[in-house]
């Protein structure tokens, strides 16, 4: 019988203490998520070891983060959402859940995140108008939502819709407008599953104001902010990439991915620089666009081969 | 109404006109004091891009304004109406014309580069800087010495109004992400404007009396 000596085993096998101590945790975690055993992306415990980038910038004043908003159901001026989003009732908030995972129905929000505590998340925010903001979100990981939902193993994408509702919504009744409503959004299921997609239900510590997409919003933070979809009454699990509000409006300026990326421009905005609000009249703040929105350690892996150019 | 004609003639009421088309200007300035003694305060947090939209639009309300004073000599029949056109389209190049040093100094941040790739690697802008550049010979003519010097060919010269008007809204179009009420009214506003024209043509066509503009 041979008996191996400790230096003939390579150095690949041997777990290291930490995972070692983690296993346990893993193997409980997956017992927990089992539904979830085929999804892409990490598992619970790599979540939990998961590292918030911190941003060092200054925040953006909350009277610009709640004040500035792109809320197209409320009008198309930045001040309208701020003007008109107090008609919009946000309880109660039915959400359908629907597609490819087990629990699918229709459900309260509130029970969809029932247990789970909302943590702050500080998060640059860039506008595909080439504006930005420095805001502290609290929320939820959608990873945890989406778990509890138990996905199958056909669902490679997730679509949100965005409520319709034109009597509290009156941008939804405009006439000249080339969106056809609802608003809707879509990620990849590694994109969703991410520990840095947070859904957001607070801004500087409140709930979330009517203006910036209560009770509930997506905020994914290395993608413009036209993927960051608020209000949401809808989740649908599919096999199939769901096709977004402006890539269907103006497919070549919008893309399914919408990246942040310096290096390629909308062809309208030059994307390689950006205004940080607040911009004053003698300093407009300018400052360059980071590819991923500076979370390119964290995300560029998710897209690891793909065209980015292509896939914009 | 038989005091609309003695008003529009009289001579007191041009530089009241002369205010009041000014009026937008005005209130910009009293917002930009507001803005760099407070910032955030008049125009935003995005202070530099409110100023260059705001001009934009007044500029091309002008220039519609402008192009609306010959169809409402001809409807209405008071040829008094003539003597203010040249003060609403030089209004509408002042403020075309501010609107474009906006652009070059808060959005594109005087940075040469970027107004470079700008202009041509950005469709709307280019069609914008066209449409000011088309009326930059007609601001430098509006005058009488000018208008007498060339004779015909400042009408000729001055129908340059048309392309520069449409592709200003096309401009506006394509700035536009989404609410395009605004945007339709011009364009509806323009039509009708040019209807007016295309049914003169033909009536005075028919009796030649009616002198071109």
């Amino acid at each position: 019988m041979l008996i191996r000596k400790p230096d003939d085993i390579p150095g690949s096998e041997i777990t290291p203490e930490q995972h070692f101590h983690n296993r346990r945790t893993l193997v409980r975690t997956l017992g927990l998520a089992a539904g979830s055993a085929l999804l892409p992306g990490i598992t619970r415990a790599e979540a939990d070891e998961f590292q918030v980038p911190a941003v060092d910038d200054p925040l953006t004043p909350e009277k610009i983060v709640t004040g500035f908003n792109n809320f197209y159901e409320f009008g198309t001026d930045k001040s309208d959402p701020a003007r008109y989003a107090h008609r919009l009732t946000t309880s109660p908030w039915r959400v359908t859940v629907s597609g490819e995972a087990e629990k699918t129905g229709e459900f309260d929000y509130e029970d969809l995140i029932a247990g789970m505590t909302p943590e702050e998340r500080i998060y640059r925010f860039r506008c595909v108008e080439a504006w930005s903001m420095v805001v502290p979100w609290s929320g939820i990981p959608l990873a945890d939502i989406l778990r509890r939902l138990e996905p199958n193993s056909r669902a490679r994408y997730v679509e949100f819709t965005t409520l319709y509702r034109p009597e509290e919504m009156p941008g939804q009744k405009a006439i000249f407008s080339s969106i056809d409503w609802p608003y809707v959004e879509g990620l990849r299921m590694d994109e969703a599953m991410h520990p840095l997609t947070l859904m957001a239900t607070g801004v500087y510590g409140k709930p979330l104001p009517n203006q910036n997409g209560a009770p509930w919003r997506l905020i994914v933070p290395w993608k413009y902010g036209f993927k960051s979809i608020k209000s949401i009454v809808a989740i649908r699990f599919t096999s199939r990439e769901p096709v977004n509000t402006w890539q269907q409006i103006a497919p070549r300026e919008y893309g399914f991915y919408a990246n942040v990326n310096p290096a390629v421009d909308h062809p309208r905005w030059s994307q390689a620089r950006e205004r940080r609000l607040p911009s004053t009249l003698l300093d407009q703040n300018w400052m360059p666009t980071l590819p991923f929105n500076g979370y390119a350690d964290q995300v560029a892996g998710l897209y690891d081969g793909m065209d980015l150019s292509r896939n914009f | 109404m038989a005091w609309i004609s003695p008003a529009i003639s009289d001579p007191r009421l041009k530089p009241l006109v002369f205010l009041l088309l000014g009026l937008p200007l005005l209130l910009l300035g009293y917002d930009l004091a507001g803005e760099l003694q407070a910032p955030g305060s008049r125009l935003g947090a995005d202070p530099g891009k409110a100023v260059v939209l705001v001009l934009g639009e007044w500029g091309i309300r002008m220039l519609l304004l402008t192009l609306a004073i010959s169809s409402l000599r001809r409807l209405t029949g008071q040829a008094a109406v003539m003597r203010y056109r040249r003060m609403v389209g030089l209004y509408a190049f002042a403020y075309l014309l501010l609107h474009f040093l906006a652009y070059l100094v808060f959005l594109a941040g005087l940075e040469g580069r970027q107004i470079i790739q700008d202009l041509s690697e950005r469709p709307y802008i280019t069609v914008g800087f066209l449409a000011l550049l088309l009326l930059v010979p007609l601001a430098i003519t509006s005058t009488g010495g000018w208008r007498r010097r060339l004779g015909r060919r400042w009408v000729r010269l001055h129908r340059a109004i048309y392309p520069a008007f449409a592709l200003g809204l096309l401009h506006y179009f394509w700035l536009t992400k989404d609410g395009y009420g605004e945007n339709v009214l011009y364009l509806v506003l323009f039509a009708l404007l040019m209807m007016e024209r295309i049914m003169n043509r033909r009536r005075s066509g028919r009796r030649s009396l009616q002198p071109e503009t």
